[in-house]
Parts: structure tokens; sequence; C-alpha cells
């Protein structure tokens, strides 16, 4: 872009524009920790001890300690060991994730390199599906599960979780997809190249991020999900946001070790959600936001 | 050849009509049978009565209303909150990716961990942060006597709202700093040399680029929270009028154990969201025709 420095209205600008600039950073900055606030509060509760944790005024000052993350992983002596529920958080999310990466690719694949006839319509299938409430469909999957010996299993969660997630994998994989060029694939096959070659060359180069994205969307909503497991679990199979609402629950409240179970629950998804902020937006969006 | 084609496609399409299709249509035909399981003897068909009892029953009524004003409220204030944060983001100022880190945040924090963030550490009236600010506050002015309202039962709703809004206002922001961004800075410049002031910009450049996005983000926000469970079963158990549908039909079926009235309910639910749906897929058709012609 060419500016030329003889811009007389431009001139007046920098100064004013500049200290508006810095009280709107400012504000940005205020919004920002005032957001941040409660989570800072979570994990400061989560290291205090249980009687400080509940002083009113809160103390700031007050000394830190790992005290309700021992409490919470068990090594307090009273209470539940949170490693079944982890582990079945883990095993549900991830086991879904990669059965809704073997199916979303290749649907993907055929609604957007080589589109099948009316893939739009497919698409809006696909998508439609997300748009009617769980809670519709849970009745007779209780039924089913009762009668099969299912229920408090995590892989009906598994089941459960890949249909809730397939639909946006499909959604986004497609878009991510769609950005492979016509013409270096036109290219490639008057180069004599063969789907594999095609597939592994060009098109998965170009598709890794959106997987990577893909994925972490739905590792996300399956490591968040509540109510089917809450419903569908007991004893055996609990996942940690079922854990985590016992834990109130059954053993009265202790506050510095719900805030420290709170704080590793959401762990795994702060460290993913930081590490892929752009992607996030763009698999949240559905990927129609580019 | 043509079935070369759509063979990638089957096993998704499949699996998914078989997991979510198959299940509402169960749905739909117990909903027309009287079948509680505390009474298994009395099972068989109901003919209309499920949906006669859904329509009567005040308790549902209050919770589609109570659905309606959660959803409405939160939608809106979070997009709101969110279009003023996004254009506080779009500028260059000191540490904008640390403050976009910030604002996120709310977002990635499990919704259950959140709900019990807010109703033990921050609205709890003995011990939670807001009255304890407020204790502090008072006794900088040397009071000891603070006002401690017991924010949960004085106004359950506006808790529930308040923490939703928190959590969501984050994803609004985001889908939004996605759309400036991706506005043609040529115009925005042409427009300024015009003489157009900062103001005209955001009526006649920003906003009308931004119109899509603006209704993305509040039809997505619009699923997502008329499908809320969390915060409503952990903050306030749907007690003092915050129940919702999907927590009354939660209660019906899983509490109440009557399987044919939740089943109507689930129905009723249903038929409502296809409403809202139809405008959502609308909308993301019209950005579909857009990416197609582009």
């Amino acid at each position: 872009m060419t500016r030329g420095p003889h811009l007389p209205e431009r001139a007046p600008l920098p100064r004013r524009q500049r200290r508006a600039n810095g009280a709107l950073g400012l504000l940005a900055w205020l919004c920002g920790i005032a957001f941040f606030l409660p989570v800072a509060w979570m994990v400061l509760t989560s290291l205090h001890s249980e009687s400080d944790a509940a002083a009113n005024p809160p103390s700031l000052a007050a000394p830190l300690t790992l005290h309700g993350y021992r409490e919470f992983f068990g090594a307090g002596g009273a209470g539940v060991s949170p490693w079944p529920p982890l582990v079945n958080s883990l095993t549900a999310s991830v086991v879904s994730t990669l059965l809704v990466l073997v199916l979303a690719v290749p649907a993907a694949y055929a609604l957007s390199i080589r589109p099948v006839r009316k893939w739009s319509d497919v698409l809006f299938f696909f998508l439609s599906t997300k748009m009617l409430p769980l809670v519709a469909g849970l009745l007779p999957v209780y039924l089913v599960a009762q009668n099969t010996r299912m229920l408090d299993s995590i892989w009906l969660l598994v089941v459960l979780y890949t249909a809730m997630n397939l639909p946006i994998a499909v959604w986004m994989m497609r878009s991510f997809l769609a950005e492979v060029p016509v013409e270096i694939l036109e290219a490639a096959s008057i180069d004599g190249a063969g789907l594999p070659t095609t597939l592994t060359r060009i098109v998965a180069p170009v598709a890794m991020p959106g997987i990577a994205a893909t994925a972490l969307i739905s590792f996300i909503f399956s490591w968040n999900e509540l109510l089917f497991a809450r419903v569908l679990t007991g004893t055996v199979a609990g996942t940690a946001p079922v854990f985590l609402t016992g834990l109130v629950t059954s053993q009265g409240l202790f506050l510095a070790k719900v805030c420290a179970a709170a704080t590793v629950i959401s762990l795994p998804v702060l460290i993913a959600g930081f590490a892929a902020q752009d992607k996030l937006v763009q698999g949240l969006s559905l990927g129609a936001v580019k | 050849m043509a079935w070369a084609r759509r063979a990638p496609l089957l096993p998704a399409l499949v699996f998914l009509i078989a997991v979510t299709q198959l299940p509402f249509v169960a749905t739909v035909v117990i909903s027309f049978t009287r079948w509680n399981a505390l009474a298994p003897d009395h099972r068989g068909f109901a003919a209309l009565d499920n949906y006669r009892a859904v329509f009567t029953d005040p308790a549902l009524r209050a919770s589609v209303g109570t659905t309606v004003l959660l959803t409405a409220t939160v939608v809106l204030v979070s997009l709101g909150l969110g279009l003023a944060l996004a254009l506080l983001l779009d500028r260059r100022f000191r540490g904008r990716g640390v403050v976009r880190t910030l604002l996120i945040t709310p977002f990635l924090v499990v919704p259950v961990a959140s709900a019990l963030l807010w109703k033990h550490a921050l609205y709890n009236a003995s011990y939670g942060l807001l009255n304890g600010s407020l204790t502090w506050l008072w006794r900088l002015f040397g009071s000891d006597h603070p006002p401690q309202p017991d924010w949960m039962t004085n106004s359950p709703l506006m808790a529930v709202e308040l923490s939703l809004i928190w959590q969501w206002t984050p994803f609004m922001m985001l889908i939004l700093l996605a759309g400036l961004q991706s506005r043609p800075a040529d115009a925005v410049e042409a427009a300024r040399m015009d003489g157009a002031s900062p103001f005209d910009v955001f009526r006649y450049l920003t906003l009308p680029h931004l119109r899509r996005y603006l209704e993305l983000a509040a039809l997505l926000g619009t699923v997502y929270i008329v499908q809320n469970f969390d915060a409503v079963f952990t903050i306030t158990s749907g007690g003092l009028g915050t129940a919702n549908l999907p927590y009354t039909i939660y209660q019906t079926f899983y509490q109440a154990h009557d399987y044919g009235r939740a089943s109507a309910q689930g129905v009723v639910v249903v038929l409502c969201s296809l409403l809202v749906a139809t405008f959502a897929l609308r909308t993301v058709s019209s950005l579909l025709r857009e990416e197609i012609t582009r």
C-alpha cells in the first residue's frame, strides 16, 4: 500500500489517537483481568487450607498449601480415588475422538474433494442432528442399555460421544478439505497420480491442521459432557464431571478440595485450548468463519 | 462409480442415523404409551394423554418460559459484551495476545467446574468471594455490618445467567473477532480518508460486514444454551423457578420415572427446537452459498 507522508488530514491524528488507543488498551486489559478473575480465584482457593479458603473476608495473604490437591487425589485418607473417573473420562474422550476421525474424514472427503450428488443436503442432514436436544433421545438409549446390560459401561458413552461430535467433525473437516485447490488435484491426476498418492501427498498435508482442530473440539466436548454420563453411568464408569458433582453432595463441602478438583479436571482442556486458540475459533464456528 | 463416491460417506451416515434418529423414533412411540417405571403393571396405550399432561402441566409451562428467558438473556448479553470485547481487541496494544488468552479462559473451564466455582467460591453467602469482597470493602470504611446478600436465593435465575454469560461471552468474542479481522482493510482506510468518523465506519462498514458473524454466533450460542443442563443442575438444582426444559425432562425421567410423559416432553422440545434450527440452518446455508460462489 502506498501512502505518502503528504496527507494533511492524517497529520493531527496520531497523538490524540495514541492517547485514545492507550486508554482502550487499558480498558481491554481490565476486561481481560475481570473475566480471568474467577479462574484465578479458583486456583488460589485450591492452594489454601480449608479454613483459609472459607474465610470472610478472603485472606489473600494466607500461606499456600497443596493440601486440597492431596485430599483430592486421596492421599488425605478419606474419600474416593479420582483416578478411575479420570481414566474413564480419558478413555471415553480419546476413543470417541479417534472413532469420530475414522468416520468423519472419509465422509468429509466424499462431501468436498470428490463430492457426491446433493452433497450440501447431506451436509445439512449431519448438521441438523446437532440442533436437536440430546435429552430427547436419552430415554430409549437408557432402556436399550438397561436391557443389554450396557448401563454403567464406558463403551456406551464412547458410542454416544462419537455420535454427538460426528456432525460438527464432518462439517469442520469438509471446510478444511474444501481448501485443497482443485487445480492441484487436476494437475496431479493429469500427471498420473493414483488416489493413494493424491491422498498422502496432496490432501493429507493440507488437511492435517484441520484434523488436529477437529480432534481437539471432539475431545473437549466429550471431556465436558455431563448429562449422558450422569444418567447412564454409576459407580464403575462414572466420568470426571460426574465425580466432580458427587464431590459436593456426598461429603459436604470442602471448598479448597472442590477447587483443586475443578482445577485438575479443567486442566487438560485449558492446556489444549491455550495451545490451539485459533483452531478453536475456526472449529467452533463450524468452519464457516475463516 | 457413484457407489465408489458414496462409499466413504456411508459409515458416518449409517452410524449417525442408528445412534441419533432411531432413539428419537423410539421416543415418539413411547410418548404415546402410559409407562411409569414405578407402576409397571399399568403399561399401555395412552393416546394423547401424555401430551395433554405436558400442555396442562404448569411446571412444564413455567420451564418453557424459563428456557426462553434464560436463553435469550444469556445470548443477547454475551453477544453484546462479546462485540464490545472484540472491538477492543481488534486494535493493536501492548499485550494483546495475553489479554485474548485471559478472555478465552472462562470458555475453557469444564462447565460443571465453572458452575461449582460460581456456586461455592463466588456466590456462597458466608464465604463466597462476592460477599467476602463486600466485607472487606465495608471494613475498609470501618463498618462491621456489611450487606451479605444470599445471591442464589434472592435472584436464582440471575445467578445461573451470570455464570453462563461469563462462560459464553468469550465464545461470542472469538467468532466476532474472526469476523472483524476478515474485514477488508482497504475499504476502512478509504472511508477514513474520505473523512468518515469512527462511528460512521462502525455503523456503515463494520456492522454490515459483521451481520453474518453476529447471526452465526447468536444461533450457535442458542443451540448450546437451550440445551444447557450443567449450570441449572449444579447451581440451583432447578429450584426457585430456574428449571429449564432439559432439566425438567431429566427430572420427569430420572426422578419421577414417568417414561411416557418424559418422552412427550422430549418430542415437544424437539418440535420447538426445529423452529430455531430452521432459522439456524438457513443462516448457515447462506454462508455456505457464499463460500461456493467465491
